[in-house]
């Protein structure tokens, strides 16, 4: 009971995590119907911005601590969404109207792009980084064989604090309404005057700044980085997405906790070297039995 | 002469080519050299059998290497493990045999694929072709007899010019001739509109599962001849990057376009190599190589989708040439 309780509060921490990603992909999503496949190495950006700020005289002069981790979440976030509305209008804007096939390859093209450009010695470099101390690691409860420490606890009041932050934009603010409405029919919104151009460069900000908070608080708690890093927690972020209904925001957040229950209980009672087909086990499920997800509603298909 | 007798003469002036340029090519052609040349013509393979699902029938995936993987892992283990003592048999049937029973494995991976393509389309195939490709690697990295994620060594070397460029021949013999058959037609219309082709009932969901047929059984062959001429095999080598090398190799070729996958994959192939001599900034250019590919795929997404070849029809670029002006008339080529 207890290794249980354990290993769902580390999933669910993970999870937490993987919920931040897959907001950025179900938002975009919903506005563009296409799958942002470069999301993952967004996020793999961010832990290089938080590594290259961290290492800055100013905040190394700070030392870890609530200061040091303010500045190092505002800086990836920020530097985050930036990169992705560049993206959006370098290499998806030309594209808009066009076959999805054609942008879907296009991601691919971005997402390869970043990797590789990062694996080149005098970007970021092949070899892995460790990601320096953000805030010091302490145990916060401990009771019998049960571990909480104060990462998880992070982890998850950043992350709830997201999400609720995000729905507040998206149901409050003049912007998110606007995006709302972008979702549900982005030529319409346009003919009542959304200018939906800047909807959609907001939504890819907002998204991409999600996957920027997110890589901070995983590299804190996986400080091993490489170009290559994003690759996979990108992926599982998409399939929390398709899991809770892609398009849809809760469904994004649910979905994120079920995929790194899942992954945490099968590496710790079936096999580690399992944790990666699980995930990939649940999306081929999910896509057979209900494609539109938990949440999502179903499409019909028009000609 | 009818055009299927033609297609025929065809095929049998490729093999005798085939057969009449390895002489000289072993005799002359130093093993650096071969060796590029058999992996450009597995490489030919690879793209060739993809365009098949990817280009003519328009189903996007991205989980070739999983059945290339699948080919050579059934090849490798059939002539290292189980014929590895049969006596009385020539190499070149045992090599046919190995070759056929990694085919033939994989095309029932692809035939086990295919049924949940029928429910998915575009971005959600691409993304669960991709979770089995994944999923393959995983379950290869841990099946103990095989190697685990050291995978198969001291595999045979079988692998030679005639076989990998004969076999080549016979999938383009095949997949031209497809394409001109009623198959071929139901390919196409599947991927121009699939709403509209079912509405004249054309049985798309057959289509799909054929193509991803055969495609995962020439890929698993060129799996075969892969693990046959690396003499090692090891799960890595089948992961998400090569089935995205593949797919680059289809895209740069143009969909659905024989000979530009062909000239794309002997380009991505050799390229490297080529690139490998020249250094910049201290950096050797193949270092290069992907940020070269990334950059070139996002430009001819924008500026030219259907390819470096797509649409090309050869009968109508040598109209161009001829007196009257024909090219102005010519329709454009099915796209």
């Amino acid at each position: 009971m207890e290794e249980f309780l354990q290993q769902l509060i580390n999933g669910l921490s993970l999870g937490a995590i993987y919920a931040l990603i897959a907001l950025g992909y179900t938002m975009i999503y919903g506005v563009l119907r296409f799958i942002n496949f470069a999301h993952g190495d967004v996020f793999m950006i961010g832990t290089y911005i938080g590594f290259y700020v961290l290492n800055t005289a100013f905040v190394q002069s700070l030392g870890p601590g609530a200061e040091t981790a303010v500045i190092v979440f505002l800086a990836a976030m920020v530097g985050c969404g930036l990169l992705g509305v560049i993206i959006e209008f370098l290499a998806y804007r030309p594209l808009r109207n066009r076959p999805k096939l054609t942008v879907l390859i296009t991601a691919i093209g971005v997402s390869f792009f970043l990797e590789y450009t990062g694996q080149l010695p005098f970007v970021f470099g092949a070899d892995p980084r460790t990601f320096p101390t953000v805030v010091e690691k302490t145990t916060v409860l401990q009771a019998g064989g049960l571990v909480i420490d104060s990462y998880q606890i992070i982890i998850f009041v950043v992350a709830i604090a997201l999400m609720l932050g995000l729905r507040l934009l998206i149901m409050k603010t003049r912007i998110g309404t606007a995006l709302r409405a972008s979702s549900m029919n982005l030529k319409a919104a346009s003919l009542m005057g959304i200018n939906t151009n800047a909807v959609i460069s907001f939504t890819f900000f907002v998204g991409s700044a999600l996957a920027g908070a997110g890589a901070i608080l995983y590299a804190m708690s996986y400080p091993k980085i490489n170009p290559l890093m994003g690759i996979l927690p990108g992926l599982k972020a998409f399939i929390a997405a398709v899991l809770g209904g892609i398009g849809n925001i809760l469904g994004a957040a649910v979905g994120g906790f079920i995929i790194g229950a899942a992954e945490t209980m099968t590496a710790g009672y079936i096999s580690p070297t399992l944790r990666d087909a699980i995930v990939f086990a649940i999306l081929i499920i999910i896509l057979i039995v209900k494609p539109s997800g938990l949440f999502g509603r179903g499409g019909t298909e028009k000609v | 002469m009818s055009k299927k007798n033609r297609s025929y003469i065809y095929l049998l002036v490729g093999l005798v080519a085939v057969v009449g340029l390895s002489f000289p090519l072993e005799a002359s052609v130093n093993s650096y050299d071969m060796r590029i040349i058999i992996n450009i013509g597995i490489s030919m393979i690879l793209a060739a059998s993809l365009n098949l699902i990817n280009g003519f029938t328009g189903q996007f995936s991205l989980g070739h290497a999983g059945f290339m993987a699948i080919g050579a892992y059934t090849a490798s283990a059939l002539t290292t493990l189980v014929f590895g003592s049969a006596e009385g048999v020539t190499q070149e049937l045992l090599f046919l045999v190995v070759l056929l029973a990694g085919g033939i494995t994989a095309a029932i991976a692809g035939l086990l694929i295919g049924i949940p393509s029928l429910r998915l389309k575009g971005d959600y195939l691409a993304i669960v072709t991709l979770g089995f490709g994944e999923i393959i690697r995983v379950i290869l990295q841990n099946i103990e007899p095989l190697g685990g994620s050291l995978g198969i060594s001291g595999i045979p070397r079988y692998t030679t010019f005639i076989w990998t460029f004969g076999i080549l021949a016979v999938l383009i013999f095949i997949s031209e001739n497809l394409m001109r058959s009623t198959y071929g037609r139901g390919f196409l219309a599947t991927r121009d509109d699939e709403i509209a082709a079912e509405s004249v009932g054309v049985n798309t969901t057959k289509y799909k599962v054929i193509a991803f047929v055969i495609g995962a059984f020439f890929a698993g062959v060129a799996g075969g001849l892969y693990g046959h001429y690396n003499s090692l095999i090891r799960p890595l080598d089948f992961g998400f990057l090569k089935s995205v090398e593949i797919v680059v190799m289809v895209i740069l070729g143009g969909m659905g376009s024989t000979w530009g996958v062909l000239l794309a994959a002997a380009l991505l192939t050799y390229l490297p190599e080529a690139l490998r001599k020249i250094d910049l900034f201290g950096v050797s250019l193949s270092d290069f190589r992907m940020t070269i590919y990334s950059l070139a795929l996002i430009l001819l997404m924008i500026f030219r989708p259907q390819g470096l070849l797509g649409n090309f029809n050869p009968k109508e670029f040598a109209g161009r040439f001829k007196k009257n002006g024909q090219s102005k008339k010519s329709k454009p080529a099915v796209s």
